[in-house]
């Protein structure tokens, strides 16, 4: 086994189902990915337009050899997402908590906590690993050197560093692509549907700067962060996370693959990245514990 | 409600303000220390020991409680700072500790059982499920609730849960889920989970251009006025931006939340307690807020009618626009 794994994290985005299938169908044939996450995260109102894709595509990943991870809402407000979190989580396969009304109905049972459940420290990292957590993803604002130390002394579980894709900042009650468009949340008219890699949102002196998801906001840049694999390795940090985009998600993993084998150096690595179709342009602020906009390495 | 009259919470930033309110009226005021532990990390704000274990003796000689503030989340290797904060606040005669991060409530749960433990708004508590496992896990007595709920939700929450409540009415509004927004960090390298600041004011630039002003935030431009206009504070998400071939105040119009029509309906939601932001106000304004919702609160509690208590509030908006925000399910 390769000592850093690659998890491709759940969609952020509202894809049809047809989207889904097909991008699932290629990931699960080409990629070489160990890890990927299904479900929906950012909206229960997707749900009734994804949940008929997943048992086939979770079929798929996991005919290919894929280790399937069960995504839930990382903002669940009524009873049918509730709901929908509880079921989830009396699944045999292992299940992504992003909100804590997922810990009661998932306690004592395998987990993983996502970049939206707060572990900040390695005292609330071992409580959750007391309950079940076997890998964490801290949020996405914590920098390399602080996801290590908490890795560093809990040894127990797996922990994972998001190094793809655009930064989930923040969710909102409100659904931003409805206010836009002078709609409600209740009546959305599901026009998020329109922007598979979100929104993006300028300043008034066309900076570039967020994209916006419905409820959820993004940075319009491109998180990249290329490490050299000792760096990740030497922090005990065992895991690599890409983040699904429209770009082509295989070469994405491919080059991480790479990077993390050392097969290809990190400025090779950011250089195919930014050869691909991407929605921002690359950043790797947060890694190295700077603002998250900021570009440490060249290219 | 759990018990019978609503309790009025109040801000208090320093010595001074914490004086101000007991003495307008608060029930309870709220504080935190002059570190990183607490959400509003402030130059000039904040209390040493000595000036909490004088505000608490001032409290509870006027018949009020201190809340202390401890709800940002511990940073990786430094835990201790957070505990010592807690023991401190447990030490100095606090009535609640207010806690987001586990690391906090599991050590004041352990170590100070005759501490209440407030569930702080940073953590996000939303659903029966959420708040169940903080009351199981550390004996939470109070949760804050998130400002994403409508009335009616919280109606629905309360009858679920057997915590007491306390929910924001007057003051600043945040429009993301707060204790998961990253906004700050990510332009300004500083947020409120991190650091206890959002959209610091050392990143803050007011630029004169022909013609305007730019408000700017690490250099990106939250804000443009007019000359004359009323220059704002660029906090991110009130800025005003362009996306979809639109230019708006796309999160958030620069307004503050004014929940004052809603004391009845919180009421009846079965909300124990109303919270004021507002602990970066001085004196004056702490004063003649917390002065005018004790009224409202009271006027509301002999069975006072709306225009009452809309004319007991008239004029606490500053000239600001105001919000009831996602109280009414309308703003979603």
């Amino acid at each position: 086994m390769s000592a850093i794994a690659l998890t491709l994290g759940p969609v952020f985005f509202h894809w049809s189902p047809d989207r889904l299938l097909d991008f699932y169908r290629r990931i699960a044939n080409e990629a070489p990915i160990d890890r990927v996450h299904v479900g929906e995260v950012v909206c229960g109102k997707r749900m009734p337009f994804s949940d008929p894709a997943w048992p086939e595509i979770i079929e798929r990943l996991e005919s290919a050899g894929k280790e399937v991870v069960l995504s839930t809402l990382a903002a669940p407000a009524t009873v049918r997402e509730r709901r929908s979190i509880a079921d989830l989580c009396t699944d045999e396969r292992l299940v992504e908590i992003n909100d804590v009304t997922a810990l009661p109905s998932r306690s004592g049972k395998p987990f993983v906590t996502g970049p939206f459940l707060n572990v900040y420290n390695e005292a609330s990292a071992r409580f959750l690993i007391q309950r079940g957590a076997t890998t964490i993803c801290p949020p996405v604002e914590l920098s390399l050197a602080a996801v290590g130390a908490m890795a560093g002394v809990c040894p127990e579980a797996e922990f994972e560093i998001f190094v793809f894709g655009r930064l989930p900042l923040a969710l909102s009650g409100r659904c931003y692509h409805a206010r836009i468009n002078g709609l409600h949340k209740d009546s959305c008219q599901f026009i998020c549907e329109r922007d598979p890699d979100g929104l993006a949102v300028d300043t008034l002196d066309d900076q570039q700067f967020l994209a916006i998801n419905g409820v959820q906001t993004l940075s319009n840049q491109v998180h990249a962060f290329c490490p050299a694999p000792a760096d990740v390795t030497s922090r005990s940090v065992r895991r690599i996370r890409l983040s699904p985009h429209t770009c082509d998600m295989v070469e994405v993993a491919k080059t991480y693959r790479a990077l993390a084998d050392g097969r290809e150096d990190p400025k090779g690595a950011r250089f195919i990245l930014s050869c691909l179709d991407l929605p921002g342009r690359l950043v790797d602020g947060y890694a190295l514990g700077k603002p998250g906009w900021q570009t440490t390495a060249s290219i | 409600m759990k018990s019978g009259r609503m309790e009025l919470v109040c801000p208090a930033g320093t010595p001074a303000t914490l004086r101000a309110a007991v003495q307008a009226g608060a029930d309870a005021v709220y504080c935190g220390f002059r570190d990183e532990t607490n959400a509003r990390n402030f130059p000039g704000l904040n209390f040493s020991r000595e000036e909490l274990a004088e505000g608490v003796r001032f409290a509870h000689d006027h018949g009020s409680k201190v809340l202390v503030a401890i709800n940002t989340f511990a940073r990786v290797n430094d835990v201790d700072l957070w505990k010592k904060a807690a023991d401190t606040a447990a030490e100095c005669g606090a009535n609640a500790i207010i806690a987001a991060d586990i690391a906090v409530l599991d050590h004041v749960a352990k170590n100070h059982k005759q501490v209440r433990l407030h569930l702080s708004v940073q953590a996000a508590a939303a659903t029966p499920e959420a708040i169940g496992f903080y009351a199981t896990s550390f004996g939470i007595r109070r949760v804050v609730l998130p400002r994403v709920l409508s009335v009616q939700e919280i109606a629905a929450l309360n009858r679920a849960i057997e915590v007491e409540t306390e929910a924001f009415v007057f003051g600043g509004l945040c429009v993301m889920i707060e204790g998961r927004c990253y906004l700050s960090s990510y332009a300004t390298g500083k947020s409120p989970n991190l650091n206890g600041v959002c959209s610091p004011p050392e990143m803050v630039s007011y630029d004169d251009e022909p013609n305007s002003t730019a408000a700017r935030l690490s250099g990106f431009t939250i804000d443009r006025y007019e000359p004359g206009e009323p220059v704002g504070y660029p906090t991110l998400c009130k800025g005003k931006f362009k996306a979809g071939g639109k230019t708006s105040y796309l999160f958030e119009d620069p307004v503050s939340l004014n929940a004052g029509g809603m004391i009845a309906g919180l009421k009846a939601a079965g909300v124990t307690a109303l919270k004021i932001e507002g602990r970066q106000r001085g004196k004056g304004y702490v004063t003649e807020v917390v002065h005018a919702f004790r009224k409202a609160v009271d006027a509301v509690g002999q069975g006072g009618d709306a225009i009452e208590i809309d004319r007991i509030l008239a004029g606490q908006s500053e000239g600001s626009r105001q919000t009831a925000g996602a109280y009414s399910k309308k703003w979603r």
